[in-house]
Order: C-alpha cells, then sequence, then structure tokens
C-alpha cells in the first residue's frame, strides 16, 4: 500500500505551481552565479604607491608591481598621509612605501627595505595581498641581480650558499577557487532542496488537516515517513544530477573520482537532510515556525561544514562540534572525490558517520511522528 | 496616541507569545556572533606537514626544526616513499609536504641545484597560498641567515604591516557582515511575514475599517520589530567588543547613526514585500530569494566584491546591505573620520527614501 | 452477546489537564444500527470519537471497537473503521479519482478491485463526471459526499461521522442521510455526530451528551416519551438547560 502513498506525494509535487519550477531554476541559479560570487579569491588589490625615491630603479620597480596582474595601481603619491587617506576612503588597499635612497642603497649596500602597510580588516586579503606583492618584490630583485650580474661581468663571483624554493599545488594547480567551491556548492543546494522542503511538508498537512484522515488509517508511521522520504530522494538525484552537468558544460569541472561514489554518499545524504527537515517538521506546529527553524540549523551547520572557511582554520572546541554536522562529511567527500579522485575505500569513516546520521533522523521522524495524541 | 500604544502592545505580545521564534530572533545574533568570531576563520593554523628528506644532515633538521617551531605548521611524518605523495594528501589531513631534494646538504654549501619543494593541497585555494607564504618566509629567513644578508646581492627586503588588524583575525571582518545580515532578515524578513499573516488571516480588513490612519497601523506592526533591532544592534556590538574583543575604534554616535538608517531602510523594504506578495509562503520565498541570498553573496559579508565579475559587482551596488557593510567596517573597524562615509550614507539615505516612497505609494493604491 | 456489539465504551474519559473533557461514559453500540452521538458545540462529542478511532488516547477506561482494544490495539482498530472529520480532510490538490484510489489502496485494496469499485460509487452518488475534477475545485456539498464515499470505500465494519453535514442547505443534508441509510442497508455501522435535532430523528438509537458526561440514551421514539416531548428537540432543550460548560 505505500506504492498509493508515494504515488499521492509525487501528483502533489508535481501539481504544486512553485515546486518542479524550483528543481529546475536553483540548480541553474547556484551553478551560473554562487560560483562567480561565492569566491574568497583575492585579485584586484588597490595598491597606493609611495615612491620617495623617484629613480629609474623605483619607476621599474613600481611598473612590475603594477603589471603583475594582482594589483591595479591607485595612485602614486609623494607622502604616506595622502596615501594613508586613500585607505580610509576605501579607493586603496595596500600601501608600498619605497624609501628616499632606494636606488642609491641598492647600488651602494646591494639591499634595500620597503614598507608594505595592508589594509587587514579583511585578514586573508591582507595577509594574501602582502604576500603577493613581497613576491613580486622577490623577483624583481631576483632579475635585477641577473642583469647586474650580466653586466659587471662577475662570473668568477662565489655563489652564495643558497638552495631554490619551488612551489607546487597539487590537484589544483591554477589555484582556481572555482573548482574547491562548485564540488560543495551542490551539497549546499542539495541541503536547501531537500531539506526545506521535507521540513514544510508534514506541517503543511498539519496545517490543512488532512493529516487527520491519514492518521485514522491504518498505515504505519514508517510508511507514512518512506513515503514521504522517498519523492525527495528522487529530486536529489535530479538535482545533482543537473548540477554535475552544469558543472561540466559552464566550468568544465569534472570529478576526478568515480560518479558511483558520489551517488553512493548522495543516496545517504539525502536521507539524513530529508529525515532532519522531517523531525523538524514534526515537532512544528506552523510552517512559518518549521521554516525558521530549519533556517536556523541550516545556517549553523552551513557555516561549520568547511563550505566557505576551512574547517580545520577553527579552533579545537568548534572542531570537536562539527563531529556532529553532516555535511561537513559530504562536503568533504564530494570535494575529495572531484579534486583528488578519492575512492570509497578512502572514504569509509565519512560513509559510516553519514550512515549513522540517516539512522539517527530518520528513526528519530518515525518516533516522533504521532498518530495520535 | 493612546490608541497607537494599544496597538504596539497588542503587536509585542503577537511576538511574545509565539516562543521558538521569539528564542530564535534573539539566539540568531548571538549564535552568528559566536561563530563568525571564533569558527568561521581562514588564520592558518597547525597545518601538519610531512617531510621527504633523503640526506637527513644538519641543515635539513635544522630546517625541520624551524618548522615545528612555527605557529603555523607542526611536522607529522617523515616520508620514505616519494610516490607516497598522493596518498599522504587523500587519507590523511596533511596540508604541507616538504621535499628535500638529494644531497641537499652538499648541494647547497657547494654552489650546487640544492632545492626545497612546497607541494600543497591546492583545493583551498587560498589556504594553499598562504600555507606557501608562511612556509617560503620560514625558509628565506633561514637563507638569509645561513648566507649572511651581503650574500645576495640587490635584494629587496619587505617590513610588512598589518593596519588595523595586525593579527589577521577573522572577526574583524565578520563582525560588520553579521550586523548587516541580522538586521536585514529581522526587519524585512519578519516584518513582511508578520503584515502579510494579518492580510491571510483577514485580521487587517478589520484593523483597516477601524478609525486609527492606516498608516499608524503599519506603523504600530514597525514598532516592536524596530525595537528588537535595537536590542539586536546593541547585542551585538556588547558580543563583539567585550567576547570577541573587536573593538569599536570610531564614534559610537556615528556608527548609531548608519545603524538607524539601515534599519529604516530594511523595514521600508520590509512594508514594501508585504504590499507585492499576498501569503506568507510567498513573503518567506521573496524574504529569502531576494533579500538573504544577496545579502549573504554580493554584501561583501564573506567575499571580496572585488573579486567578482563586474556584472556582479554592478549588481551588488543595489544591495544595500553591502553600503552599510562597507560603513560599519570603516567607522567600526578602521575608526575613519565621518567624511570618508558620507559616500554610504548617501546612498543608503536615498535607497532609504526611495523604499518608503514607493511602499506608501503602494499601500496606498491598495487602499483605494 | 459481544459479537452483536461492535463498539462498547466503559467509563472513557480524556483528561487535558485539569479539564475533564470526557467523563466516564458508558455505552455500546449493535452491529449495523445508526447511533446518533448528539450534544451541544463543546460537550466532548469529537473528543469521545477520536478515542474511539484510536486518534485520541483515553486517560482511563476502556474502549473495544470491532472487537479491538482501543488502547493497545489502535492499528486494528484503524483497519476496521472509517472516519470522516468535522473540517474536510481530503487532499484539495488531488482529483476525485486519485483521493477515492489513495484511501483504497491504504486499505489494501487492489489496482483492479478499486477500478471497479471507483466506478460504482462514483455512479451511485452520481459524480461520474467528476471524477477527474480537481478535489478543491468541487462545492461544500460535493466535497462532504465525497469524504463520505472515501470514507466506506473500503467497507468498513463501523463509520465514523463527526458533523458530516455542517454548513449545507437542508436538501443537500437530506440526500446525504439517504446516503448514510443505504450504508446502514450494506451492514456498515454508523456512529454519527450531530448537533442538527431533526437529524437524530434519523437515527435508531441516541445518546445526550452534556458536559463531558451521557444525560439519556435511547431511541428517539422512547427519548420523547420519556420527556413528554414533541421532538427531539425539545428533548435536547430540557437536557441542556443543565449545562454548565459553555459552548466553544
Amino acid at each position: 500500500m505505500i506504492k498509493f502513498l508515494i504515488e499521492k506525494e509525487f501528483k502533489q509535487i508535481f501539481r504544486n505551481s512553485f515546486i518542479p519550477r524550483m528543481i529546475i531554476m536553483m540548480p541553474l541559479m547556484m551553478m551560473l552565479i554562487f560560483p562567480w560570487a561565492a569566491n574568497q579569491e583575492v585579485k584586484n588589490i588597490k595598491l597606493s604607491v609611495v615612491d620617495n625615491d623617484r629613480t629609474t630603479m623605483s619607476g621599474n620597480l613600481v611598473r612590475k608591481v603594477s603589471s603583475s596582474g594582482y594589483f591595479i595601481l591607485n595612485s602614486v603619491t609623494g607622502s604616506y598621509t595622502d596615501a594613508m587617506k586613500d585607505i580610509d576612503s576605501g579607493s586603496s588597499d595596500i600601501i608600498l612605501e619605497i624609501p628616499a635612497d632606494f636606488e642609491k642603497q641598492m647600488m651602494d649596500d646591494k639591499h634595500s627595505t620597503v614598507m608594505i602597510s595592508a589594509n587587514s580588516v579583511n585578514g586573508t586579503k591582507g595577509t594574501l595581498g602582502s604576500s603577493y606583492l613581497a613576491s613580486i618584490l622577490n623577483d624583481y630583485s631576483a632579475e635585477l641581480r641577473s642583469d647586474m650580474m650580466q653586466n659587471l661581468s662577475i662570473s668568477a663571483v662565489q655563489e652564495p650558499r643558497s638552495f631554490s624554493i619551488v612551489p607546487e599545488y597539487k590537484f589544483n594547480p591554477r589555484l582556481d577557487y572555482k573548482v574547491f567551491m562548485v564540488p560543495a556548492l551542490m551539497v549546499m543546494l542539495l541541503t536547501m532542496i531537500t531539506g526545506f522542503l521535507p521540513a514544510l511538508n508534514i506541517v503543511s498537512e498539519k496545517e490543512a488537516g488532512t493529516i487527520e484522515q491519514i492518521n485514522v488509517t491504518p498505515a504505519s508511521r514508517f510508511q507514512f515517513i518512506l513515503a514521504k522520504l522517498i519523492p525527495y530522494w528522487c529530486i536529489g538525484f535530479v538535482i545533482l544530477t543537473i548540477c554535475m552537468g552544469l558543472a561540466v558544460c559552464v566550468y568544465s569541472i569534472i570529478p576526478v573520482g568515480s560518479l558511483l561514489t558520489i551517488y553512493l554518499f548522495a543516496m545517504i545524504y539525502i536521507l539524513v537532510v530529508s529525515g532532519m527537515g522531517l523531525v523538524i517538521s514534526n515537532y512544528s506546529d506552523t510552517m512559518q515556525q518549521a521554516m525558521f527553524v530549519m533556517f536556523f540549523f541550516v545556517m549553523i551547520l552551513l557555516l561549520m561544514s568547511g563550505l566557505f572557511t576551512p574547517v580545520g582554520s577553527m579552533p579545537d572546541w568548534a572542531q570537536y562540534i562539527t563531529i556532529l554536522n553532516p555535511l561537513k562529511y559530504f562536503i568533504q567527500v564530494m570535494r575529495l572525490v572531484y579534486l583528488k579522485g578519492s575512492g570509497f575505500f578512502q572514504m569509509i569513516p565519512q560513509f559510516l558517520s553519514l550512515c549513522c546520521f540517516a539512522l539517527f533522523f530518520n528513526v528519530w521522524a518515525i518516533l516522533s511522528y504521532r498518530k495520535s495524541s | 496616541m493612546r490608541q497607537f500604544i494599544i496597538f504596539v502592545r497588542k503587536e509585542f505580545f503577537h511576538i511574545f507569545r509565539d516562543v521558538r521564534t521569539m528564542l530564535i530572533l534573539l539566539g540568531m545574533p548571538v549564535a552568528q556572533m559566536l561563530l563568525f568570531g571564533f569558527a568561521i576563520t581562514t588564520e592558518v593554523r597547525n597545518t601538519k606537514v610531512a617531510v621527504f628528506d633523503p640526506s637527513q644532515s644538519m641543515e635539513t633538521r635544522e630546517i625541520k626544526e624551524r618548522f615545528q617551531a612555527s605557529e603555523y605548521f607542526s611536522i607529522n611524518e617523515e616520508i620514505h616513499d616519494i610516490s607516497r605523495i598522493n596518498d599522504v594528501f587523500k587519507y590523511g589531513d596533511i596540508g604541507l609536504v616538504l621535499v628535500f631534494s638529494d644531497n641537499f646538504e652538499s648541494d647547497m654549501l657547494h654552489g650546487g641545484e640544492a632545492s626545497v619543494q612546497l607541494i600543497t593541497d591546492g583545493t583551498e585555494p587560498n589556504q594553499a597560498s598562504m600555507i606557501t607564504g608562511y612556509a617560503t618566509n620560514i625558509l628565506s629567513q633561514y637563507q638569509r641567515e645561513v648566507s649572511g644578508i651581503d650574500g645576495i646581492p640587490f635584494s629587496i627586503i619587505p617590513e610588512i604591516k598589518m593596519l588595523y588588524n595586525p593579527q589577521a583575525e577573522s572577526a574583524y571582518n565578520f563582525v560588520p557582515g553579521v550586523m548587516g545580515m541580522i538586521l536585514m532578515l529581522i526587519c524585512a524578513m519578519m516584518t513582511s511575514i508578520a503584515i502579510v499573516r494579518e492580510k491571510e488571516n483577514g485580521t487587517m480588513e478589520i484593523l483597516l475599517v477601524s478609525p486609527m490612519k492606516p498608516i499608524y497601523i503599519i506603523l504600530a506592526k514597525v514598532t516592536p520589530y524596530f525595537a528588537l533591532s535595537v536590542v539586536n544592534l546593541i547585542t551585538i556590538l556588547l558580543l563583539s567588543v567585550f567576547v570577541l574583543g573587536v573593538p569599536v575604534s570610531g564614534s559610537l554616535t556615528l556608527l548609531f547613526g548608519v545603524s538607524l538608517i539601515f534599519i529604516f531602510l530594511a523595514l521600508s523594504l520590509g512594508i514594501l514585500i508585504s504590499n507585492l506578495v499576498s501569503t506568507q509562503v510567498a513573503a518567506m520565498l521573496a524574504s529569502g530569494m531576494g533579500l538573504m541570498m544577496p545579502v549573504m553573496l554580493l554584501s561583501g559579508l564573506m567575499f571580496p566584491i572585488e573579486s567578482m565579475p563586474q556584472i556582479l559587482q554592478w549588481i551588488s551596488a543595489i544591495v544595500p546591505a553591502r553600503w552599510y557593510i562597507e560603513a560599519v567596517r570603516k567607522i567600526m573597524i578602521q575608526g575613519v573620520e565621518a567624511q570618508y562615509v558620507m559616500r554610504e550614507i548617501f546612498i543608503l539615505l536615498f535607497m532609504a527614501l526611495l523604499l518608503i516612497t514607493l511602499s506608501l505609494k503602494k499601500f496606498k493604491t491598495r487602499l483605494s | 452477546m459481544t459479537e452483536e456489539y461492535v463498539i462498547i465504551a466503559e467509563n472513557l474519559t480524556k483528561k487535558f489537564g485539569n479539564f475533564t473533557a470526557v467523563d466516564h461514559i458508558t455505552f455500546s453500540v449493535r452491529k449495523g444500527e445508526i447511533f446518533g452521538f448528539l450534544g451541544a458545540n463543546g460537550a466532548g462529542k469529537t473528543t469521545a470519537m477520536r478515542m474511539l478511532c484510536g486518534l485520541s488516547h483515553p486517560s482511563d477506561g476502556k474502549g473495544i471497537v470491532a472487537g479491538y482494544d482501543i488502547l493497545h490495539e489502535s492499528e486494528k482498530v484503524k483497519q476496521n473503521i472509517g472516519y470522516m472529520s468535522q473540517k474536510f480532510s481530503l487532499y484539495e490538490d488531488l482529483k476525485v479519482w486519485e483521493n477515492l484510489r489513495l484511501y483504497g489502496g491504504i486499505y489494501g485494496m487492489k489496482d483492479k478491485e478499486i477500478s471497479i469499485k471507483m466506478d460504482a460509487v462514483l455512479r451511485s452518488i452520481d459524480m461520474q463526471s467528476e471524477k477527474n475534477t480537481m478535489v478543491r475545485d468541487l462545492p461544500l456539498g460535493w466535497k462532504q459526499k465525497l469524504a463520505f464515499t472515501v470514507s466506506i470505500f473500503h467497507n468498513p465494519k463501523i463509520v465514523f461521522l463527526d458533523e458530516p453535514t455542517g454548513g449545507v442547505d437542508p436538501i443537500t443534508r437530506r440526500r446525504f442521510w439517504e446516503q448514510i441509510y443505504s450504508a446502514a442497508a450494506s451492514g456498515i455501522t454508523v456512529f454519527v455526530t450531530t448537533h442538527y435535532m431533526d437529524e437524530a430523528e434519523y437515527c435508531d438509537r441516541v445518546s445526550i451528551m452534556v458536559d463531558g458526561k451521557i444525560k439519556a440514551l435511547d431511541s428517539p421514539q422512547e427519548l420523547r416519551k420519556k420527556y413528554s416531548a414533541s421532538g427531539m428537540d425539545e428533548v435536547f432543550q430540557k437536557l441542556a438547560r443543565e449545562a454548565t460548560r459553555k459552548g466553544d
């Protein structure tokens, strides 16, 4: 008889004026707009230069910095105070101050010190901005060195004790932020749709009164909850498939690992969030209440999932809390499969955790659903 | 006036009766502040390092010790098989692998091609860049010390000063953002839902036939949310200063002034939405999709606006929260004078006036 | 004797905090009879009925419906009864036939059985043309007709009707009662609450509830005789005068 209940849920979903449109529109929006906006990439840093030297060498340095692609040269001024005004008004993010006898020091002492002052209200931007600038300075001095050495034709100079530093970025060699965000955004979307719809579902039957007629039938709590879960399961798969398709078409982001692994994990994950939604629905009296409670929890879970900021950066107590965050595991899985190509057996801990959550929430959903009072 | 007070009191009762919603309204700012203040950070801390060191010499040991001593790194394991590098990243939570070249010591001392490879997990680009940056610092420092400053000719030594937030703590960036988000959520979303609920229940009709002027009815509905917003604003500032240690560097009066403009703006937006939709669900969706999403994404709360494609930057210009958050960052964290936030204040004022005119106009046409 | 009684209530009680909604009621209903459950608004009729249907747990007392204990075997009770609630509670966003199919299916009817029976019942209530109509588009009287049809579609032993004719005109009500009669004729026991006293006359036996207690129980004729009244209305007036509880 569960067949009849499932049939009914599907009919109601397709007849709804809003849900089918959402199933198509949301993935489009999420995949086309979000990756561009939800991006912590640091670029287009506005730079003010205080050039106290005004020599060829300082001029070359400024040219080198402004042609690097990371910085937009805002102004070249003669005083630090003026540059600070740019920072205050927001027209500049970072100041490079070149000392008065820069060229002279370089030629005589063979080294010089420049000042970098970065607006660090946004810590990441401040840190990265100044380290980009520092590495450009480094490059510039290396160029200078090789030019000078050639000019002076000092071939016999004793090589200093040195070694080279070679950075290499695994899995995402071009450090493309979208590659990082897109798989996780799919998780966010799945959570929003397959979490919020069930949260509103049972409570809407309560508000409409139709739940009374079901409660007086011999349909068991288990059947009732299962019939509610299955449609969201299917919706989840459709959404995930649309998202993955868009990721390939728009960004050419293809999972390194296997699709099967993704679907297997998604299968469990959708059960987790739908179960959570149903639990909230069971305890709510109005749709508004269900919506707010769900919103509150989803917001906390999303923020603590590693979606936007790495879990590893959190303080230890917060990292312990994230053990209880199902989103964290699925986001890990998606990134592992998409970027590193991890296989199922490398992610057994995540799989077991998700299974526990799925079991926990759905048993709770069945138990908290009351056929009688 | 007495009537008005009675109405306002009735609205307060409505809010207080739904304990669950009430708790969320008051708890949300606290939860968000604590999360953003402590948990949501991009700081690099305790990155686990694996080392591949075929020479096992004095020099490499010295470098390893320096990494271990740094607050950013801790050496977790030595790998002996270079082909295991991929596995280390896939299984463990290693963030950096240091690969020393063969015969590192002798090459370094005798002018050979010694190198250190810094292999990072590029999955998270910013973390990878920052980790690489910190590791490079440690290595360059070491290099400078062993070779003496004169050893490398023509070097430019940068002296870095982090303005306003020397520890690069994320809270400094997020507090203004959370203020913008909470005020928008409570003023606009809650107000619109509350008004629409009366419409849905049909009680609005009863109120409108009462001798009260419609404008007072709306004002009475809005007053409790205004009060709630001010309470939340104060809570956020207290938490910020005393719990998160993010000080208010600029003028408190100016900060409150800008916040009041923003609250006023958000309330008008709520009224406008309530005029446009007729069901609670629609109000929720309109404010959820139309307000929360843009605030989360396009206000600069989390994601720097200047990194976005041009078209999104233009769109972000019509998101009021963007200007508010920018103004609060300047006043609160940078401590600038009023003259530097004039642009933001004017834009917010203009938007507020536009919205209130629009919603009043809508309201009148609906009545007639 | 017990096979003859399909509903037995003994000291059935429901308390909500300090308020006793149903106060030790005892009665039994014979197989095949139309049993009227009368009372003013707030007298406790709906609460009593919800207990018998297994929607609400009794605070005290015992109830047997269709041979099963309502407290411990409520799911077995549900297998054997039909229910029509006061507030229309079929799915408005499903079509007429879809609602019938859903509830038929829930009670374990097979697809084929459902489609054969569906045509028969729709013909009998004159709604074949509305088979594909969305339920939300039906007028109230038709909705009630459909709700009743759904509640007896799976051929239950007993059907519980909670104020089935609220808000419709006398002619529609009259037709509705014809439907009830034909259900009773097919062997279904009908348990119906109402506050229309003219409807009480249609019942085989009626009980009158005042303030959570049963004040009178007998056939309409006997009750009229006992209270020397000309109609049930007058009987009710005499009993209800003692009520202290306010209607809702």
